[in-house]
C-alpha cells in the first residue's frame, strides 16, 4: 500500500466508527432495525492488501464499535470472521479475475458487486445477532434481525459506495 | 523446530483469526454475566467523552420536552409539600439532618439503547460522584435499571430492557410479588412473571417495585397491567406497559441505599451458615 492509501484507510476507519456509533446505532427503525455501515471498511479494503493486516484491522474495527455500544465482543467476532473469509467471497463473486488483481470494486458489474456485498453483510449479521441474542430458542428472532438489518445495511452500503465511489477511481 | 515455525508462517492468517475470534467470544461471554462486563464498556474515558460531546449538541433538540417533564415533577412535589401540615415544616430541627435510608444523585444520560436484546445506558456520573455498582436508577416517572459498570467519570446502566435484568416487583394494591423481565419485543412493554394465581389482577392495575432487594426502595412506579395470561405453572404472565418512555431518557436519579452493605452482610452470613 502506498502512503496515500494508508492515510485514506485510517480516515475511513475513524469516520465509519464515529458515524456508526453516533448516528446509525440510534436509528432503531421499527424498534430494532439498525444498519451496520462500518462493514464498508472491510468491503472496500484494498483487494490486493495484506490479508493478515485485514484480519487484525477488522478486529479493531469491531472492538471499537463494541466499546461504544456496550455489546461485549459481538461486533469484533463478526467482523473478524468476515475479515477472514473475505478472500473466499471475492473469488466466489468475481471469479478467477480477482486472483490476478484485475478487479476494482467500483468498476465491477452491479450483479457481482451485489452478490459480494450481500454475502458478506448477511454472514456478518448472522454471526453478530447469534452472539448478541445468544440463545437457540430465539433462532427466529436471530433470523428476523439478520434479514431486516441486513436489507437495511445492504441498501445503505450500496448507496454510500455509489455516492463516494466515483471520486476514488 | 523449523517445521513448527513453517507451520505457523503458513497458517498465520488462520491462527490470527482463531486467536482474535476466541478473544471476542470471551468478551461476549463475559459481558453476558452481570458483574464481569468491565473490560469492554462505554463507561471509559474515551467513548464517554465522545458520547458526552455528542449529547451536549443533541440535548438542545429536546430542551422543550425536558423542561415540561421537570415542570410536571415540580408540580407533583409542590402538591406533596402542600399536603404536609404547616406545623411540621416550621419545626425543622436546625443543625441536625434526619438520617434517611436512601440518598439520590442526579445524572445525565449520554447514550441510550433500546433496539437490541441487551440494552445499556451510559450516564455522566462515575466513581468521582460516589456511584457504585448495583445502585438503582430511576426517573421521575419510573425505574430505568441498575448500574453495571463504573469508571472515574462515567457509568453504564443495565436497562430493564435487557434480557439479563430481573427486578423484584409487586402489585401496588396487594403484596404479591414477582419478577420483571423483558421479552425483547416492545421497548415500552415489560413482563411480570411468577405472580401467584391467587392474586387479584385486573387490567390497569399499577405495578411498583417490591423493595425485597437492597437496590430499589419499595413502591417506585413501574407501569400498569396491559394484559395477562396464566402460564402452565399456575402463575400469571403479565404484560406491563411502562410509565417511563425508555426511548426518551435524559435526566435520571441514582438511588443509594445506605443500609445496603449491612443488609447484604447479614444475608451473606445466613447463607454461609447454611
Amino acid at each position: 500500500m502506498q502512503n496515500k492509501e494508508i492515510f485514506i484507510n485510517i480516515i475511513k476507519f475513524l469516520i465509519l466508527v464515529l458515524f456508526q456509533v453516533l448516528l446509525f446505532n440510534k436509528i432503531n427503525f421499527l424498534g430494532y432495525v439498525n444498519p451496520y455501515i462500518y462493514l464498508i471498511f472491510i468491503l472496500t479494503f484494498p483487494l490486493d492488501g495484506n490479508k493478515t493486516l485485514l484480519i487484525f484491522l477488522s478486529f479493531l474495527l469491531g472492538l471499537s464499535v463494541d466499546i461504544f455500544s456496550d455489546t461485549g465482543g459481538v461486533h469484533a467476532a463478526a467482523s473478524v470472521f468476515v475479515g477472514y473469509i473475505r478472500p473466499m467471497f471475492l473469488k466466489f463473486s468475481f471469479g478467477v479475475s480477482y486472483e490476478y488483481n484485475m478487479v476494482k470494486l467500483n468498476k465491477t458489474p452491479m450483479g457481482e458487486r451485489l452478490t459480494y456485498i450481500t454475502a458478506i453483510v448477511l454472514i456478518h449479521h448472522f454471526v453478530l445477532f447469534s452472539l448478541e441474542i445468544f440463545s437457540i430458542s430465539n433462532i427466529l428472532l436471530t433470523l428476523k434481525s439478520t434479514l431486516f438489518s441486513g436489507i437495511f445495511s445492504i441498501l445503505l452500503i450500496l448507496c454510500t459506495l455509489i455516492l463516494f465511489g466515483r471520486k476514488n477511481n | 523446530m523449523r517445521q513448527i515455525i513453517f507451520f505457523f508462517i503458513r497458517n498465520k492468517n488462520f491462527l490470527l483469526f482463531a486467536l482474535l475470534f476466541i478473544i471476542s467470544i470471551a468478551f461476549t461471554i463475559r459481558s453476558h454475566s452481570f458483574h464481569k462486563s468491565k473490560y469492554v464498556s462505554s463507561a471509559n474515558f474515551f467513548s464517554g467523552g465522545i458520547y458526552s460531546a455528542s449529547s451536549s449538541v443533541s440535548d438542545y433538540f429536546n430542551l422543550n420536552a425536558e423542561n415540561k417533564k421537570l415542570l410536571e415533577e415540580n408540580i407533583r412535589l409542590r402538591k406533596l409539600l402542600h399536603n404536609v401540615s404547616d406545623v411540621s415544616t416550621e419545626t425543622v430541627l436546625d443543625s441536625t439532618i434526619i438520617p434517611s435510608q436512601y440518598s439520590y444523585i442526579a445524572a445525565k444520560v449520554i447514550n441510550n439503547n433500546y433496539g437490541r436484546t441487551k440494552n445499556n445506558i451510559t450516564i455522566k456520573k462515575g466513581e468521582k460522584d460516589s456511584i457504585k455498582l448495583d445502585l438503582g436508577v430511576i426517573t421521575s416517572k419510573g425505574i430505568v435499571g441498575i448500574i453495571n459498570s463504573v469508571s472515574t467519570n462515567y457509568a453504564t446502566v443495565q436497562s430493564i430492557l435487557n434480557t439479563n435484568s430481573q427486578i423484584n416487583a409487586k402489585l401496588k394494591k396487594t403484596d404479591h410479588f414477582g419478577f420483571l423481565v423483558w421479552d425483547t419485543k416492545d421497548a415500552n412493554v415489560a413482563q411480570l412473571i411468577q405472580i401467584p394465581r391467587v392474586a387479584p389482577v385486573i387490567v390497569g392495575d399499577t405495578i411498583v417495585t417490591g423493595g425485597k432487594s437492597t437496590i430499589f426502595p419499595k413502591g417506585i412506579l413501574i407501569g400498569t397491567v396491559k394484559d395477562f395470561t396464566i402460564t402452565d405453572d399456575d402463575s400469571y404472565l403479565i404484560n406491563v406497559a411502562l410509565f417511563n418512555d425508555m426511548t426518551n431518557l435524559n435526566h435520571v436519579y441514582i438511588i443509594e441505599n445506605k443500609n445496603a452493605g449491612e443488609i447484604l452482610q447479614l444475608e451473606e452470613a445466613i447463607n454461609d451458615a447454611e
